[in-house]
C-alpha cells in the first residue's frame, strides 16, 4: 500500500507550493488514475514520489508498505521497489538498452541484498518480453533511447518496467505520443503487470489511456491536492465536463 | 551502421558490469597507486648542470657519441623559453630543484627475474603487474601474454619475454641496453622523428634522459604478444625523462603499451618524455596508453607536470600508425601524440579520452600532417572535465601541397560535469592542396541532472550513474583499446571521476 498523507511540496527555495496537502492512498493490487488540469502538480507528484532533486517537502508523509520514502535517496527507493515511467524517457548515449537495464537491475538486486541475475536468464526474460512489446532484437543493442522517436521511448519504459518488476508503479503520462496501436500494446503490458501485491497510479491527462487500463479509482488533482474521486466512469464524465468544477 | 554480433555484445556488457563493481570495490581509496615505497635508491647530486649530464652518461656506461649527443642537446636547452601558448598555469619550475637521475641500489647484475629486488617486484604486483613470465596482466584471466618493460624512476629493472621474442627477430629491450646492443639501430633512429632542439622539454630530454624501451620488429614480423612499458616514478624530487624508439620495419605490425602512475606527494614532480616511432612501407603501429600519474590531492597541491613529446613518422608507402590515449592523471598535461604521414596512403588515427577532476589541466591533442599523396587521418577526442579542471584540445590538420587526395576526420566532444570546470577546442586547419577533404566535427554537452536522476531511478547510485554515461560517452575510444587494457581504464574513468558530482 502506498500511503501519501498531507503531502506539501514547494520549488524555488519555498517561493512556489505546487502540492498542497495532498492525500491519497494506493492499496496493493489496485490501480488508481490521477487526472487533471494542466499545473495542477502531476508531474512533481511523480518527481517527489521518487526523490527527484529541486522539490523541497515541507510538511507531510510518504510510505510503501510502511516504509518512509521521503527518507530515501532515489536509487534507494528504486530497489525498494518505485518505478516511474518518464514523461519524457532521457536518451542514455553509449551504453546499450540492454547493458543499462542489466547494470540497473543488478544495482538493486544488490541493494536489495539478492545475487545478480545470469546472463543466460536475463538474456531470455528480455528476448520474450521484448517479443510481447513488439521492440525489435537491434533496438535493444542501441544506446538507450537515443534517436528513438517518441513512441519507442515509452515502449522501452514498459519494457524496463517488465523487466524491472517493480512493487509500485507511476506511470507519468505514458499514452502521450502513442499511436492507437502502440497505446494497445503498452496497455497490455501494464495489464499483463497487474498483480495483488503491486499498485500502480497512471497520471494522465486524457481518459483514453484508461479505456485500456480499467482503473480501480480516479481522482482529480487541481492546486496541489485531490479534489475529488472515483470510479472508472468518473474518468469519462470529466473528459467531457473538464476540471472546472474542481478549480 | 555495423550491427555487432552477440558474443561481442556479452563481452562489453560483461566490461561495463565489472566497470560499476570496480568502483564500488574501490570506493575507499581514490587514487590507489599512491603508495610509496622505501627502497633504497641512489642518487645524482640535486640540481642541473653539464657535470650532471657527464655524471647521467657515465652511470650508464655510454659511448663518447652519446655523451656528445647530451652536451649539445643541454647546451642549446640553455638558449630556449618555455613555451607559454599552452592554456595550462603552473608556477615556475625549478630545474635547479630536483634530481636528475634516481636509481635502485643494484646489489649485482641480475641474471634471471627471480633476482630482481622483492621490494620492486612488490611494487608492481600492487599495481597488478606481473614482472613473471607466466603470469598475465591484472588477473585477466585467459588474457594474451603481455611483455613488459619495467621503468623504476631512471632505470629498467627488467624485461620479460626477452627470449621468446628474440625467437621471433623482435627486439624488445630498455634504451640503455640498446645503446649497448644495438647502437646502429640507435643511432640511425634515435632524433629523426622528435629532432634534439624540437621544443624545450624535448631538448631538455635529449640531454639527460634516463631510460625507457626499446623496440625493433623486423620485416615481415607480426609480434607474438602485446609489448608494454610500465613506468614508476618513486624516489621524492626526481623529475623522469624516459625515452621510447620503437621501428617497425617493412610489412611488420606491433601493439604497444605503455602505462606510468607515481606516488602521491605534496611537491609537483616533473616528466618529461620522448616516444619516437618509425613506421615503414606496409607496416602497422599502434599505441595505447593509460597514463595515471597522480594528479594532486583535492585542493591542487602536488602532482606531475606531464610534458610529453610523442611523435610518429609513418615513413613507408601505406604504413599505419595508431594513437590510443586515456589521461586521467597528472596535475598538468601537456602533450601532443602526432603522425608524420609521409610515405603515399599512409594513415594516422588518434583516439583519445583525457579526464580533468579537481585541479588538473590538460592541453592535449594530436598533429596530423599530410605529407604524402592519398594520405589519411583519423582523430576523435573525449574530453571530460570536473571540479574546477580545464581541458583543452588542441589539435592540428595539415596538408602540404603535394599532399594530394589527404582526407582527415576529425570529432571532439566535450562532457562538462559541473559548473566549475571548462572545455576548449582549439583545431588547427591548413592544408596546401585544393584535393584535400578535411572534416571537422564538435560538440559540447553537459552531464545532465535528468540523465542522473533517471539513472537513479533505475536504481544506480550517483556514482555509478555518472561512471555509466561517462563510459557510454567515451565508448568510441575505449573501444580501440586492446581488450586488458579496456578493463582497466574504464574503471579508471570512474575512479578519476569520483567526487565530481553532488
Amino acid at each position: 500500500m502506498l500511503k501519501i498523507q498531507n503531502l506539501t511540496a514547494t520549488v524555488d527555495d519555498g517561493a512556489k507550493t505546487i502540492l498542497n496537502g495532498l492525500s491519497l492512498s494506493v492499496p496493493a493490487g489496485e490501480v488508481h488514475a490521477i487526472m487533471g488540469p494542466n499545473g495542477a502538480g502531476k508531474s512533481t507528484l511523480s518527481y517527489v514520489l521518487t526523490g527527484r532533486d529541486g522539490y523541497d517537502v515541507t510538511d507531510g508523509t510518504v510510505t510503501l508498505d510502511g516504509d518512509d520514502l521521503l527518507d530515501m535517496e532515489p536509487e534507494e527507493r528504486a530497489a525498494k521497489g518505485v518505478f516511474l515511467s518518464f514523461q519524457y524517457p532521457l536518451e542514455i548515449p553509449g551504453v546499450p538498452t540492454l547493458t543499462f537495464l542489466r547494470t540497473a537491475m543488478n544495482a538493486q538486486r544488490k541493494a536489495r541484498g539478492e545475487e545478480p541475475i545470469s546472463a543466460p536468464d536475463f538474456m531470455k526474460r528480455a528476448k520474450s518480453l521484448a517479443k510481447d512489446l513488439k521492440i525489435k532484437a537491434e533496438m535493444l543493442r542501441r544506446p538507450l533511447n537515443v534517436g528513438f522517436s517518441g513512441g519507442e521511448k515509452k515502449r522501452m519504459e514498459i519494457f524496463q518496467m517488465m523487466m524491472l518488476e517493480p512493487r509500485f508503479i507511476v506511470m507519468d503520462e505514458t499514452d502521450s505520443g502513442l499511436d492507437v496501436d502502440a497505446l494497445r500494446i503498452v496497455a497490455d503490458g501494464v495489464n499483463a503487470l497487474r498483480s495483488p501485491d503491486r499498485g500502480i497510479l497512471i497520471i494522465t491527462h486524457y481518459q483514453r489511456l484508461l479505456d485500456y487500463i480499467v482503473p480501480d479509482a480516479v481522482h482529480v488533482l487541481s492546486s496541489g491536492a485531490i479534489k475529488a474521486s472515483g470510479d472508472a466512469d468518473f474518468a469519462k464524465r470529466l473528459e467531457t465536463e473538464g476540471y472546472d468544477a474542481y478549480a | 551502421m555495423d550491427t555487432p554480433n552477440t558474443s561481442d555484445v556479452r563481452v562489453k556488457d560483461g566490461i561495463e558490469a565489472e566497470t560499476v563493481e570496480g568502483v564500488r570495490a574501490l570506493e575507499a581509496d581514490k587514487y590507489k597507486y599512491g603508495f610509496d615505497s622505501d627502497i633504497e635508491q641512489e642518487f645524482a647530486p640535486k640540481g642541473l648542470n653539464e657535470d650532471i649530464v657527464r655524471f647521467i652518461s657515465a652511470k650508464k656506461d655510454e659511448p663518447e657519441w652519446l655523451l656528445e649527443w647530451r652536451l649539445e642537446a643541454y647546451r642549446r636547452w640553455l638558449t630556449l623559453d618555455e613555451p607559454t601558448w599552452a592554456m595550462i598555469n603552473y608556477p615556475e619550475i625549478d630545474f635547479q630543484d630536483m634530481y636528475y637521475y634516481a636509481s635502485p641500489v643494484k646489489k649485482k647484475e641480475l641474471e634471471s627475474l627471480d633476482e630482481v629486488d622483492p621490494e620492486i617486484l612488490e611494487v608492481y604486483n600492487k599495481l597488478g603487474i606481473s614482472l613473471k613470465e607466466q603470469e598475465v596482466l591484472a588477473g585477466v584471466k585467459g588474457a594474451p601474454k603481455v611483455a613488459v618493460d619495467a621503468v623504476f624512476d631512471s632505470v629498467s629493472v627488467v624485461t620479460t619475454f626477452k627470449d621468446e621474442l628474440a625467437k621471433h627477430g623482435v627486439i624488445f629491450c630498455s634504451f640503455s641496453e640498446a645503446v649497448k646492443e644495438h647502437p646502429e639501430l640507435v643511432r640511425k633512429y634515435m632524433g629523426s622523428v622528435v629532432p634534439v632542439t624540437d621544443n624545450y622539454y624535448a631538448t631538455l630530454n635529449n640531454a639527460v634522459f634516463s631510460d625507457g624501451s626499446f623496440v625493433y620488429i623486423p620485416p615481415g614480423v607480426r609480434c607474438p604478444m602485446e609489448l608494454s612499458t610500465y613506468f614508476r616514478m618513486n624516489a621524492q624530487g626526481t623529475g623522469q625523462f624516459e625515452r621510447t624508439l620503437i621501428i617497425a620495419d617493412e610489412g611488420s605490425y606491433v601493439s604497444y603499451l605503455e602505462g606510468c602512475t607515481a606516488p602521491m606527494r605534496d611537491e609537483n614532480q616533473l616528466h618529461a618524455a620522448i616516444v619516437e616511432i618509425i613506421v615503414h612501407k606496409d607496416a602497422e603501429v599502434k599505441y595505447s596508453t593509460v597514463q595515471n600519474w597522480w594528479p594532486g590531492d583535492a585542493d591542487g597541491k602536488g602532482g606531475v607536470y606531464n610534458f610529453v613529446t610523442k611523435r610518429a613518422d609513418c615513413r613507408g608507402e601505406n604504413s599505419k600508425v595508431s594513437w590510443t590515449q586515456v589521461e586521467t592523471g597528472s596535475a598538468v598535461t601537456w602533450k601532443y601524440p602526432s603522425c608524420i604521414l609521409r610515405g603515399d596512403n599512409s594513415q594516422g588515427e588518434f583516439y583519445s579520452i583525457a579526464i580533468t577532476n579537481g585541479h588538473q589541466q590538460a592541453d592535449t591533442g594530436t598533429k596530423m600532417i599530410h605529407l604524402g599523396k592519398n594520405t589519411a587521418s583519423r582523430v576523435i577526442s573525449k574530453g571530460i572535465s570536473a571540479g574546477h579542471s580545464n581541458s583543452t584540445y588542441r589539435g592540428l590538420v595539415s596538408a602540404h601541397r603535394k599532399a594530394t587526395g589527404a582526407r582527415n576526420f576529425t570529432q571532439c566532444d566535450s562532457l562538462l560535469i559541473g559548473d566549475q570546470c571548462g572545455a576548449h577546442t582549439v583545431p588547427y586547419i591548413e592544408t596546401g592542396t585544393p584535393t584535400a577533404q578535411f572534416e571537422h566535427e564538435a560538440t559540447t554537452s553537459k552531464l545532465s541532472d535528468d540523465q542522473l536522476f533517471y539513472c537513479r531511478q533505475r536504481g544506480l547510485s550517483e556514482e555509478d550513474a555518472v561512471a555509466l554515461l561517462v563510459n557510454g560517452f567515451c565508448r568510441d575510444v575505449l573501444q580501440k583499446l586492446p581488450m586488458e587494457f579496456a578493463v582497466e581504464a574504464q574503471k579508471l574513468v570512474a575512479i578519476s571521476l569520483e567526487g565530481s558530482v553532488g
